[in-house]
């Protein structure tokens, strides 16, 4: 038997454990670096006429005012959609559904939704709601193909919230007569709610940065007004940045990195309230 | 009010069974309409020109082979990034790290899983492609190297949330046998908890690779979309076009009924397909060995 010394354990240890230390700063060291990096590129270009304004000279000066209003009617449309479905999903599986195959075949069906490529859904979309339906390219249309995105994510998170509430807590509403949806209603989903919550902005936050459902759903390259109807396509924050870097020739480069900016300022903020619901949660729980 | 009362249940009960059942109807709907645009490419192309190497729509050249060696080999590269630096930080994460870095570092690894893949695109195109045509001395920065890089980057958050989950999962006995038996703390890793979530560690690592393929507008942006066959190794350092890339390019241009627009369908069909087939592989690997745990405690 080979009789190693226990020194050279421990040097072992101490050179694995630096190299697995390196490799996770490795990691995030380049999320932190991209986030300063377009602050500072693009907090020159940030001003009340670039927030506000519409763009002119073929979108290479103005403002991208119709981009962020069009991000927030797409996240609005996609919460429409897709918080009460998705809510609704997660109180079946944590609440009414049994280990049948019917449940497994849910579940399964889950797992699937969120791995389909973005752009398949798109794809997807703009066969059923823009041609089938005849939505056309349209707000609608593409906030129905980004709820349908959104689904697994509010549905896996909510349900875990509400897996997370004591049983305890139902026995005893049912047992002082409660009907089961009384009990879901005035129990359940009140004490499952921030978790619910952080996993509603954390889907919206994804449906609000992606592209490729919206390419052919709803996306407009440039509109010189704001969408009236949900009817109406609209341009959004993620599409127009990806026109204004790869088609627009001569773009300058300040608003590029201005509205990379803003809609990295966008999506930031839905991920820091989503933290701050549920490490709040957390340290207010006392079960 | 007894009675509406019960007529309210009974309506919130059907309510809430048909949202949990949505999941499976909104799959099925959405393998329907691919089939249904994406089949007619049988007829119209031909399986020997739907599997040659040339990728020229306007002169009706269907080959998706060459879209698929591009897809393949943007993904391989990102899964070499992604699965050792994803493992190596849900190791460090889960097992070494203290407490009040755990708390910075899995918001942080959470926030990557949040950048719109269009910004890290962006980015990708305006600094890292540049950087790594003068850094590599190469004649167009738009590489599958570069889409891989980024893409190793985009697949990290999902392989590192999974296989902490994992490893978070395995009992904290095992390892304190392993220290009572005189293992260290990195013997115990390899030697203990890792085996033990190797299961899950695995899934990780497939729904991670599967994040990547799937991946659209980041590889769309940097990755040069040359429809070449990309076979060799030095094809990571020219131009490639993925099928994801394609779809996204092409779709928008396409007149729909048109036999682009059925091909354009056929990839996506291809698309979810590898997906579902990932997904479930993933899948039935934890259920597999939830029962050799089961057949263990028995």
């Amino acid at each position: 038997m080979k009789r190693a010394l226990p020194i050279n354990r421990h040097v072992a240890q101490r050179v694995g454990f630096t190299a697995i230390t390196l490799m996770a700063i490795a990691t995030v060291l380049p999320i932190v670096a991209v986030v300063i990096y377009i602050l500072i590129q693009g907090l020159p270009a940030i001003s009340l006429e670039f927030l506000t304004g519409f763009p002119h000279d073929g979108m290479r000066a103005g403002g991208i005012l119709p981009a962020i209003i069009g991000t927030v009617y797409l996240t609005i449309g996609t919460a429409i959609f897709s918080v009460p479905l998705g809510i609704g999903a997660a109180i079946y599986l944590s609440e009414y559904a049994a280990d049948t195959p019917l449940t497994r075949t849910i579940r399964i069906a889950i797992i699937n939704l969120a791995g389909i490529p973005s752009v398949v859904y798109g794809l997807f979309g703009l066969g059923l709601f823009v041609l089938f339906l005849n939505f056309g390219t349209s707000i609608l249309a593409a906030s129905l193909t980004l709820s349908i995105m959104t689904l697994p994510v509010i549905i896996s998170t909510a349900e875990e919230a509400l897996r997370s509430v004591p049983q305890a807590f139902r026995t005893v509403s049912i047992s002082l007569g409660a009907t089961r949806w009384q009990t879901i209603q005035q129990i359940v989903l009140k004490e499952g709610l921030p978790g619910i919550l952080t996993g509603v902005i954390l889907g919206l936050e994804r449906a609000a940065g992606e592209t490729a459902p919206i390419l052919f759903t709803g996306a407009a390259f440039f509109l010189p007004r704001l969408p009236h109807s949900p009817f109406d396509a609209t341009m959004a924050l993620p599409y127009h940045l990806f026109v204004i870097s790869t088609q627009v020739p001569e773009m300058p480069i300040q608003i590029q990195y201005g509205t990379a900016l803003v809609l990295l300022v966008f999506v930031l903020t839905m991920n820091l309230i989503a933290t701050v619901i549920r490490s709040r949660a957390r340290a207010k729980r006392q079960w | 009010m007894e009675k509406s009362l019960s007529w309210r249940e009974f309506a919130i009960t059907r309510l809430i069974k048909a949202s949990g059942y949505s999941a499976i109807l909104f799959v099925a709907l959405i393998f329907f309409f691919l089939v249904r645009e994406g089949f007619p490419t049988f007829g119209e192309v031909g399986a020997s020109s739907l599997l040659s190497i040339r990728w020229y729509p306007i002169e009706d050249y269907f080959g998706i082979l060459p879209l698929i060696t591009g897809s393949l080999i943007v993904t391989i590269g990102a899964g070499l990034i992604a699965v050792p630096f994803g493992i190596g930080t849900a190791i460090y994460i889960s097992e070494i790290a203290p407490r009040w870095m755990r708390e910075i570092l899995k918001p942080l690894v959470e926030l990557l899983g949040g950048l719109p893949s269009v910004v890290l695109g962006f980015l990708g195109f305006l600094v890292l492609s540049p950087f790594l045509r003068a850094f590599l001395n190469l004649p167009t920065g738009l590489t599958a190297l570069t889409g891989s890089l980024l893409l190793g980057g985009i697949a990290v958050p999902t392989v590192v949330s999974v296989a902490e989950d994992a490893l978070d999962a395995v009992p904290r006995a095992y390892r304190e046998g392993a220290w009572a038996l005189g293992a260290t703390r990195w013997q115990t890793i390899w030697r203990v908890t890792l085996p033990a979530a190797r299961s899950g560690v695995l899934t990780a690592i497939m729904l991670g690779v599967g994040r990547a393929i799937g991946e659209t507008m980041t590889v769309m942006m940097v990755t040069g979309n040359a429809p070449v066959l990309a076979l060799k190794l030095g094809s990571l350092f020219s131009p490639v076009r993925t099928m994801t890339a394609t779809i996204a390019a092409e779709m928008g241009e396409v007149a729909s009924g048109s036999v682009h627009y059925h091909v354009l369908f056929f990839i996506g069909m291809l698309l979810f397909l590898i997906s579902l087939g990932v997904n479930i592989a993933a899948s039935s690997v934890v259920f597999r060995a939830k029962k050799r745990a089961e057949r263990i405690l028995s």
